[in-house]
């Protein structure tokens, strides 16, 4: 086991990649598709607006690259902290 | 060959694929029931965990629901993908480092407390047999119109083949099984979309055919639907009609149900290593996406399909003839989930918004309905009736594993009688898998709403209860034993209180005080209830633990520890 600083700092540098992640995750599907609906309903796509398309789709492939950057960036920090398995 | 003869076929002959799986890698120890022996590839895991995910809602359900809601059923597509990013950053590697079977387990040890580790069980149990109400609901549309029976009767046939079904093997064979019914579901599922997409828009690709022009009028698809609606008076596909205040939470409960669903994470504990279990999740969502993002189209074209086969000359013009229906009318009314009433005697079929609709079509029956509405061949009517069943029977196996490895493991195992042998471990595991089916095909004969909507009730209880005893076992040292307790019985109790307010009790029709429509609180419906249930189970939790005790120095140096990789691959098995 590494020492407990070492710790730390593998622990908060997850959390910002963490913390990071999941405002893009908001913005995408609660924000483009529900809050933010309104002010995009000028941007047209197919016969209806660009939040109707966050809604049903855009949003989804958001989540796929999402994890796939997790686990990415995880897989690298944990290398940088030493702490792979 | 008739269409009934061509069901039994690709049914069987499905049913026949799994069972010989499940028999090939039969469960032999009880480490193999429970969790696989570890040993799955995080590409296979991610199938089956799509296959236990997508059930009766996704593949039955959702695409009708989407068909007749619009916009505001988006809660269901986002909800039911966005929970994935939440179980990918916020829980399964580090349920993976703690290494033990069950969910239970992890918050019994966290929260050093056996009361922590039954509260967790009840909740459990809670959400799973909701859950598996829904399955049931969809079992039975299923095999009520492929064997022609009526709707109870398919329901019964339904739960006995998931009885043997799922008592037969554990979670190994559930595994293997799990990836060939996704290979038949998500065929099942794209087949006949592409096929009615290629014909409605000329694009190959449902997903993009949902976007495109309409062949017919060359309009936006969507547009096209929209001038349909508007004259037969049907409100509105692309505009939001609920309040953004329930669209909102059901979003949210969806989302964080997903990643407490135990059936769910108890997936991310059969991968070799943290940083597969970080990799499983996305690969899990790779193939739900596949389904979800043909979905919309699946559910925008049905509407589609179905006003242009009552009005085949537009509808301006007069309705089709009731004795000149298509068959797949005729079928349906069979299951009496489709039914005609010819309210003002002219024997012809008005679809329309208001009192003098005759035409009232269930929405569970729409996705296995599609292709017979499309007029595809019979091989596709019958590759659906199979994919149905797959989403529906792989995901009631996958509860009742949890309920089971609830009951016998973390119930009886660790509380009741340590001492039992591992045969009747096993043994209490089926019985209790018996149970939760039979109770669970009682409810689902009056089940308290489409099977979608009774599933997203499961997904508001395990976001109420179990997703923040999780997280906060996780990202906080601080949480402890009574601040969980407290924080899971009151997020628990809330949401179910809430629910049965407006479902019934224990969902029995007409014992609810209020309804979805007119709700207790603001605009907030029960099935978005959850969320509110979770912020609850937040609050209390925080608030008791600070005037409580902090956890003793080995459960912070647990929690330490689960946050690092390092050391995952040396978890034995018990």
């Amino acid at each position: 086991m590494a020492d407990k600083s070492q710790h730390n700092a593998y622990w908060s540098a997850n959390l910002r990649i963490i913390g990071i992640s999941l405002v893009i995750w908001f913005v995408c599907s609660f924000g483009f598709g529900i809050l933010l609906r309104p002010l995009l309903s000028g941007i047209k796509i197919g016969g209806t607006d660009l939040g109707f398309w966050f809604a049903q789709q855009g949003s989804i492939l958001v989540f796929l690259v999402l994890i796939f950057t997790y686990a990415w960036r995880m897989n690298k920090l944990d290398r940088e902290h030493g702490v792979e398995e | 060959m008739d269409q009934f003869t061509l069901n039994l076929l690709f049914v069987g002959a499905t049913f026949a694929l799994y069972i010989g799986i499940a028999i090939w890698a039969r469960a032999g120890t009880t480490a193999e029931f429970y969790a696989a022996g570890r040993g799955v590839h995080p590409v296979l895991n991610g199938m089956a965990t799509g296959a236990d995910w997508m059930s009766a809602a996704s593949f039955i359900s959702m695409a009708g629901i989407i068909s007749f809601g619009g916009y505001d059923t988006s809660a269901y597509l986002m909800g039911w993908t966005g929970g994935y990013v939440l179980l990918a950053m916020l829980l399964a590697p580090y349920l993976r480092k703690f290494g033990k079977f069950t969910v239970p387990e992890f918050i019994g040890d966290r929260f050093y407390s056996q009361t922590a580790r039954t509260v967790a069980v009840i909740c459990l149990i809670t959400a799973s047999v909701t859950y598996v109400i829904g399955q049931m609901t969809g079992v039975g549309v299923a095999f009520s119109r492929f064997l022609e029976v009526s709707n109870s009767t398919g329901l019964f046939i339904g739960a006995a083949i998931v009885f043997m079904y799922a008592v037969l093997g554990g979670m190994k064979g559930i595994t293997y099984t799990q990836v060939a019914q996704y290979v038949v579901l998500i065929i099942a599922y794209t087949i006949p979309a592409i096929f009615i997409s290629l014909h409605l828009t000329g694009n190959p690709i449902p997903a993009l055919g949902l976007f495109s022009d309409a062949t017919s009028t060359g309009q936006p698809l969507l547009e096209t639907l929209e001038g349909l609606l508007s004259d037969l008076g049907f409100q509105s596909y692309t505009e939001q009609h609920d309040t953004t205040l329930n669209m909102f939470l059901f979003t949210v409960s969806l989302m964080i149900g997903t990643a407490g669903l135990p059936h769910v994470i108890v997936r991310f504990f059969t991968v070799p290593t943290v940083a597969d279990a970080r990799s499983s999740a996305g690969w899990a969502l790779v193939f739900i996406a596949l389904l979800y993002l043909t979905a919309p189209a699946v559910g925008a074209m049905a509407r589609l399909n179905l006003i242009n086969t009552v009005y085949p000359d537009g509808v301006a013009s007069t309705p089709v003839a009731y004795d000149a229906r298509p068959d797949w009318m005729v079928n349906w009314e069979k299951t009496g989930l489709l039914q005609f009433e010819d309210k003002n005697g002219d024997g012809n079929i008005q679809y329309l918004n208001g009192d003098e609709n005759e035409l009232v079509v269930n929405r569970d029956i729409i996705t296995l309905a599609n292709p017979e509405i499309a007029d595809l061949p019979g091989w596709v009517i019958a590759l659906v009736a199979a994919g149905g069943l797959a989403a529906a029977l792989s995901t009631a196996a996958g509860l009742l594993m949890a309920i089971s490895s609830a009951v016998a493991h973390d119930l009886i195992k660790a509380q009741i009688n340590p001492g039992i042998s591992e045969k009747n471990e096993l043994l209490a595991a089926r019985i209790s898998m018996g149970v939760a089916i039979a109770v669970a095909t009682y409810l689902g004969l009056n089940p308290p709403g489409f099977a979608a909507q009774t599933v997203a009730l499961a997904f508001g209880l395990a976001a109420s209860s179990i997703f923040p005893a999780l997280m906060m076992g996780i990202f906080s040292k601080r949480i402890n034993n009574k601040g969980a307790v407290a924080g899971m019985l009151a997020g628990l109790i809330t949401t179910l209180l809430y629910i049965f307010l407006h479902k019934g009790w224990f969902f029995v029709p007409g014992t609810n005080s209020f309804t979805d429509a007119e709700p207790l609180l603001l605009s907030i419906k029960s099935t978005s209830f959850g969320a509110v249930g979770a912020m609850i189970n937040f609050i209390v939790a925080f608030a008791v633990s600070r005037a409580t005790d902090e956890p003793p120095v080995e459960i912070q140096e647990l929690v330490e520890s689960i946050r690092i990789p390092r050391g995952a691959g040396e978890a034995v098995d018990h």
